[in-house]
């Protein structure tokens, strides 16, 4: 009796208790949910553009951000840093397409999948093996305290990246809308063959989706190695990001916004009130379970594609 | 020439059916059972025994589960690590609370426990498919390891949260705890391995294996032949889940002696999932050679710079270890997408005429 008390009654009295502390949590974790998003991002990117589920894109977070980070300690001014970063995502991409993606062109999904969980693996030990796998602490000079806004106390740092994932949000929508590149990118998005035949060169375009996904994974990067150092377990960070892909559906841009604002909410809420009740550190799976208790009402998530079989 | 099937005739339905029809697979078959049973416990050391040989018998029933489920039945799963853990904990909850029951009892029982959580899992699988059940498949591997994590009547309450198995004995003869001997512990392995593979290879020849590649192949398309969907995933999901956990509760009790629930995090998953692909999607033979490749590696690597002379600091080592796997992995992936029992395949009709040109 107890238990169920605490866990049906207790946090929904608290939350009206206390509307400005729920309000501050469920505002925390929108903005946190932000940071997922920016994550889920380039899977999303990718999966659209080829259909691979990539895995490496958390790896590629960590990869991005180590080189970042090392290229600041070594003294570089962080213009120059964030350029030759940009260089290597750039060449990063085109190794990947030349080297692992062509040969396997025409292999069933999973082979790709399991494909880019060992380029995770590369990417891993390649990028520690060159700068070490001490924590770096990242300064972008953004204030990391709390601010008041109408008297509800919001994280300032917080702020900025949610800013900054919405202008990298509208510039790849500017990017897929109205320049010659992002329409190719979506045409092949929707048919491989379709824009092959109108003489869309493929191999290009998979290139560029995975610089472009290298690179919303290189401002990912920036955000959560000054958010929590740069170390080894950013690249856990896209665990994360999959709970967030699977509600908002692996094919929606919008659907990966909306999801990470879910997720993100989600679970904060139940972390701050429903987890004293069973024990806490819910966190890891919370997440999960929530999508997964969606996935049985709308399978394809909450913006993906309706997938029509014929037999 | 070696490898002729030709003038091996079949007189009867038995024969034809069996699960070796030709001739030089029986031969091979037998040749490595009798190395398994007799050549390495006689030749391999202790250290051998314990470091390469017990690890790979617990994980290639591990990847047989795993097989089933992905290679056969088609539900790509990221939650084996969960079974795993689930297996294990059942394991060490029946041999505490029932101290007399036999080792082989609790194995079972454990394994059928885990049985009923992987349905439990599988249940979305009804729904989606392919990688958002994949995605769907970590939280039961998130949300099993915080379980047994958080909940300290798993552990019977001890303060680490690390098991250990109690001694337990088969005919008299110790196979966990202090007392155990490697032979011991890699005979009843040996056995148990050999029993779930034979069961396996059966299960996947017959009714049920052939409903699982059905749907495996096109769901619908099954659906219409008549094969029921609902409790054809099921039974792949409950069955790959009680191999699963037998490999859990093995690797806890007679490899690793005590273990916690880390032991069983997301990497264990990955390792398996590499070990089918590598080995060959739908084969049970893959499974084990791809345990084989996935056990063997970090054990080569580890060693190789020593061989090679260089001298490169510890760290730096295990970062390299981890780079180099990550590139083996895709340089197998694109020479054999197919896997090493694919490859085993074709050196057979290579040897059908060997060494002859035609």
């Amino acid at each position: 009796m107890d238990f169920l008390y605490n866990l049906l009654i207790d946090p929904l009295v608290q939350i009206f208790t206390y509307p400005i502390f729920a309000l501050e949590v469920l505002i925390g974790g929108l903005l946190s949910g932000v940071m997922y998003s920016l994550v889920a991002l380039g899977f999303v990117l990718i999966f659209k553009a080829s259909g691979v589920f990539n895995f490496a894109q958390g790896a590629m977070v960590l990869f991005a951000a180590l080189f970042f980070a090392g290229f600041i300690d070594t003294g570089l001014p962080w213009y120059i840093a964030l350029l030759l970063t940009i260089g290597v995502m750039v060449l990063l991409a085109m190794t990947i397409e030349r080297v692992v993606l062509r040969p396997l062109v025409n292999q069933p999904h999973i082979i790709l999948f399991m494909a880019t969980i060992g380029i995770t693996y590369f990417l891993d030990g390649f990028g520690q093996t060159i700068w070490g796998s001490s924590v770096r602490v990242l300064d972008l000079g953004i204030p990391n305290n709390p601010m008041e806004f109408g008297g509800v106390l919001i994280n300032q740092f917080d702020m900025v990246a949610a800013v900054v994932a919405g202008t990298l949000v509208a510039a790849l929508a500017v990017f897929f809308q109205k320049t010659r590149v992002g329409r190719a990118l979506r045409a092949v998005a929707d048919d491989h063959q379709a824009a092959l035949s109108v003489g869309i060169p493929l191999k290009t375009i998979w290139a560029i989706v995975w610089t472009v996904a290298g690179l919303v994974g290189l401002v990912a990067g920036i955000m959560w190695g000054a958010k929590l150092g740069v170390q080894f377990s950013l690249a856990m960070v896209a665990l994360k990001a999959l709970p967030v892909l699977i509600l908002g559906g692996f094919t929606s841009i919008p659907g990966a916004i909306i999801g990470g604002l879910i997720i993100g909410a989600g679970e904060k809420l139940a972390e701050v009130f429903w987890a004293p009740a069973i024990g806490g550190g819910i966190e890891d799976w919370f997440a999960y379970m929530l999508a997964l208790a969606f996935l049985l009402f709308r399978p394809q998530g909450l913006f993906g594609e309706k997938i029509i079989e014929r037999v | 020439m070696l490898y002729r099937e030709a003038g091996q005739f079949k007189t009867t339905y038995s024969a034809d059916q069996q699960i070796f029809p030709i001739l030089q697979d029986r031969i091979g078959f037998f040749v490595t059972m009798a190395v398994a049973f007799i050549a390495i416990p006689m030749f391999a050391g202790d250290y051998l025994t314990q470091t390469i040989f017990i690890p790979f018998l617990v994980l290639s029933v591990a990847a047989i589960g795993l097989n089933l489920l992905t290679g056969y039945a088609g539900q790509l799963s990221l939650g084996t690590g969960g079974f795993m853990a689930t297996g294990a904990f059942a394991a060490y909850k029946l041999a505490t609370s029932f101290p007399d029951l036999n080792i082989i009892f609790v194995f079972i029982l454990a394994g059928l426990i885990t049985a009923l959580v992987g349905i439990l899992f599988g249940i979305p699988s009804l729904r989606i498919k392919g990688f958002y059940l994949a995605v769907a498949t970590l939280a039961a591997q998130f949300f099993l390891l915080w379980l047994f994590n958080k909940v300290p009547w798993f552990t019977n309450y001890s303060s680490s949260g690390v098991i250990s198995a109690p001694p337990m004995s088969i005919f008299g003869v110790f196979v966990t705890g202090t007392e155990a001997s490697h032979t011991a512990k890699y005979f009843f392995l040996l056995v148990l391995v050999t029993l779930l593979a034979l069961a396996a290879k059966n299960m996947v020849r017959g009714h049920i294996g052939r409903a699982w590649m059905a749907v495996r192949d096109m769901d619908i398309a099954a659906e219409i032949i008549g094969i029921r969907p609902l409790q054809t995933k099921l039974a792949a999901f409950a069955i790959s889940s009680f191999y699963c956990g037998i490999a859990g509760a093995a690797w806890a009790f007679i490899y690793t002696g005590s273990v916690e629930p880390l032991a069983f995090n997301i990497d264990v998953s990955f390792r398996i999932l590499f070990m089918i692909i590598i080995g060959g999607l739908g084969s049970i033979l893959g499974s084990f050679l791809g345990a084989g490749f996935i056990i063997l590696l970090p054990v080569f690597l580890t060693n190789a710079p020593h061989m090679l002379g260089l001298n490169i600091p510890v760290d730096i080592i295990s970062h390299m270890e981890v780079m180099v796997f990550g590139a083996l992995i895709i340089f197998f992936l694109i020479v054999e997408p197919h896997g090493l029992a694919r490859l085993w395949q074709i050196g057979k009709e290579k040897l059908r005429l060997w060494p002859f040109p035609y």
